[in-house]
């Protein structure tokens, strides 16, 4: 018999369309997985940031990848509990970090993040601890830009939220 | 009037100050002066584009008449929007620009902390998503306050201007109709005279950190998007969103 964890398994398969190598689940968007019936599916899914453009695509690709397993599922959003950067698994972090994006560098219940004096962000690539901010706002949403001192590249920072 | 047609006036109130200012600052898409800033505020579109869809649905639900988000934001006149005067007034320069984003954010900021006790789940929910959001928008918007007023002669004039212009539009972000009168009893959102403390607090220390004086307008403060009733700007915008779903209402992408 199919269980949860198997659900989330095949999950595992459905990747942010904007960071291909975070899956749903690392990336901790995937709330509940409730079975209506052995076969009959309620996957709860909540959004990284309330304009998230990559919603639909996630919702369609969770539907298509256990449709094609034989579930008849139903894809909801919920925004309460509000997503946290928190909820991204370490392995998804480790997969960032490679990517060349910096994974979020704290909890977010420090809130020196706001105001700019939170802890250093390493660099991706050469691992420097000398970096600074650039913009707060970056490619998407879930990003900062920021550039290292050290080997002057600039990177993507996955800030706290 | 009833409990929902309070909470669904506040809704549209809320969507509707996300949606056109998502508007405003979508047309500064490939146009800002630095592409960080070009970035940052297409950010900030979209955030408030987001919060705009969660309450412009919500609202149809409240209102129970069977309209969707897409019914409310294309196929409502301006008459019928109920956005602040402050979040249709032009882009202008980036000096206006911002500073009609520092005068709103720190509002919002205070309004959402407000809504985090709210009555309805719905706005609890929406607070505390969308605080995660503003706080940024608002840190952005000091920090460019500051860095323009306390800057070189032309970018404290240009600031100076932009305040001078804007500040007769802040008035209003504090106005309460019937319908806040039942939205207090009931709980669902919070007296919205007496966030005027906290925004003043907070604008007048930003403000003062950017050197930048808030302007004497003698005590008059432009008035009316509670009643529908806009400055011309609103329908340009409404002109530009609408025109596809207005031409086409049954066009699908």
């Amino acid at each position: 018999m199919t269980e949860e964890a198997d659900i989330y398994e095949l999950l595992e398969e459905v990747k942010d369309p904007e960071i291909p190598v975070l899956s749903v689940v690392d990336l901790g968007i995937i709330r509940k997985v409730e079975f209506i019936t052995p076969s009959k599916l309620k996957v709860t899914i909540t959004p990284t940031y309330s304009g998230c453009p990559a919603m639909d695509t996630i919702e369609r690709e969770i539907t298509e990848i256990l449709a094609g397993k034989g579930f008849d599922v139903n894809v909801v959003t919920s925004i309460s509990e509000a997503w946290t950067t928190d909820w991204i698994s370490e392995k998804g972090r480790k997969n960032l970090e490679e990517y060349g994006i910096a994974p979020p560098a704290e909890a977010t219940t420090d809130k020196s993040f706001i105001t700019g004096s939170s802890k250093s962000v390493r660099c991706p690539r050469c691992k420097s601890e000398q970096t600074s901010l650039i913009s707060q706002f970056g490619s998407t949403a879930c990003k900062a830009l920021y550039k290292c001192d050290s080997c002057h590249e600039t990177f993507d920072y996955f800030k706290c939220i | 009037m009833t409990k929902d047609e309070a909470l669904f006036e506040f809704l549209i109130r809320l969507g509707d100050n996300g949606l056109v200012l998502a508007q405003r600052l979508g047309e500064w898409c490939g146009h800002a002066h630095q592409l960080e800033s070009d970035i940052a505020l297409t950010n900030v579109a979209l955030d408030n584009l987001g919060q705009a869809r969660m309450a412009l649905s919500e609202a149809g639900k409240v209102e129970g008449k069977g309209r969707t988000e897409d019914d409310l934001a294309f196929h409502r006149t301006e008459m019928e929007y109920r956005n602040n005067l402050l979040l249709e007034q032009e882009n202008g320069d980036f000096a206006q620009t911002i500073t009609r984003q520092f005068l709103f954010d720190v509002f919002q900021y205070e309004l959402l902390m407000g809504l985090k006790s709210s009555s309805s789940e719905f706005l609890q929910s929406f607070a505390v998503k969308s605080l995660k959001e503003v706080s940024y928008h608002r840190s952005l918007s000091s920090d460019w306050m500051v860095r323009l007023g306390d800057g070189t002669d032309l970018s404290h004039e240009k600031m100076q201007d932009a305040l001078n212009l804007l500040w007769q539009y802040t008035g209003e972000l504090f106005e309460k109709t019937e319908a806040d009168k039942v939205l207090i009893e009931a709980g669902l959102a919070p007296d919205l005279e007496k966030l005027k403390g906290n925004w003043e607090n907070i604008v007048e220390e930003v403000l003062k950190k950017a050197t930048l004086e808030i302007p004497d307008t003698k005590g008059f403060m432009a008035t009316g998007s509670r009643r529908g009733e806009h400055t011309e700007f609103l329908g340009y915008i409404l002109a530009e969103m609408q025109y596809l779903p207005r031409t086409m209402p049954e066009a699908k992408w």
